[in-house]
């Protein structure tokens, strides 16, 4: 996907698009992947410009909250307090990043990315 | 935030999507782009955190007139394995007066990899330093540069002071095949650690 310029470049100011908010509802890791069903970017055609291009991104493949920021061209700080909203909006899935937690669950997911990149 | 699992068309049930990363550190033009470009499935992408100088902390905003904020750019790819796991790699920003950035990127990383250049091998010093002081296994990597000194593993280990328990490899940031036996050792040797800490026999089936 060819990563396309925001028209209005560098003349609004970062966080203008949040409304000046910097904190997230939640803090998205950078590697969490978000998806957008049909639906839910049908729907995002309504929630404004940015979300909208979030939407598009996370459409037919799940993304990163670190590759929508740099499809979109925004700055990762702002990226994930839209991002955010948008999964409390139920405009995107957020699907869980790797278990930080118990032994079992970690070593399985150890095993499968293992397994993974010896078949690369 | 009971939100996170609102899914208003059930479309996603039962495919949930699990992310893992794996940090390439180092110093600055050490090859970390290289090494994610050799393997990822996209063209490394960038993305941009800003900071607000004051947040940097080392800077002192008073001396740069007129600029509030300042970004700090971190390069990284994509590997899909299956339907529903993904591998990122993801390579810390080169300038060591970043690191405050590089805590939120070794959150709940499977490992990392430290990649030296023998040619300049004191900027290896900072990269070790830090993640010999927190809790994520790491290996290190001799990324293996055309016109450098060749040095013995052991010699490097020993200038460097790496641990005996640190696992020690040479690679070539550009070839696919050195790459995925660096990232190969980052994850046995994760799973090594794990198991250690659980109490289990060191052994990766």
């Amino acid at each position: 996907m060819e990563p396309r310029r925001d028209p209005r470049g560098a003349l609004v100011r970062p966080y203008a698009v949040t409304r000046g908010r910097t904190e997230p509802l939640q803090n998205i890791a950078l590697e969490a992947v978000l998806s957008s069903t049909p639906t839910q970017s049908a729907e995002a055609r309504f929630a404004g410009h940015d979300k909208y291009r979030i939407s598009s991104v996370c459409e037919g493949r799940a993304q990163s909250l670190a590759e929508i920021a740099a499809y979109t061209r925004m700055p990762l700080g702002v990226t994930r307090v839209l991002v955010a909203d948008m999964v409390a909006e139920g405009l995107l899935t957020l699907h869980t990043a790797a278990p930080a937690t118990g032994f079992a669950a970690r070593m399985n997911l150890l095993g499968r990315v293992l397994s993974g990149l010896r078949e690369l | 935030m009971d939100f996170a699992n609102y899914d208003p068309d059930g479309a996603n049930r039962g495919r949930e999507i699990i992310s893992a990363k794996i940090v390439i550190a180092g110093g600055f033009g050490v090859g970390k782009t290289t090494l994610v470009g050799a393997i990822s499935e996209i063209q490394p992408l960038t993305t941009e955190a800003l900071m607000t100088a004051a947040g940097v902390g080392i800077d002192d905003p008073s001396k740069v007139p007129g600029k509030e904020t300042t970004t700090v750019a971190m390069d990284f790819g994509r590997i899909t394995m299956a339907e529903d796991l993904i591998l990122y790699l993801f390579g810390t920003p080169g300038q060591t007066r970043f690191w405050f950035m590089w805590d939120e990127i070794i959150r709940g990383a499977v490992g990392a990899a430290v990649l030296v250049d023998t040619r300049r091998i004191t900027d290896a010093f900072a990269p070790l330093d830090y993640f010999e002081n927190r809790k994520l296994p790491y290996v290190v990597a001799l990324n293996r540069f055309d016109d450098a000194p060749h040095y013995e593993l052991e010699e490097i280990r020993e200038a460097l002071a790496i641990s005996p328990d640190v696992p020690l490899v040479m690679c070539d940031a550009r070839r696919r095949e050195s790459v995925k036996q660096v990232l190969v050792t980052v994850v046995e040797h994760a799973m090594l650690r794990l198991q250690a800490e659980h109490g289990y026999p060191a052994s990766v089936g």
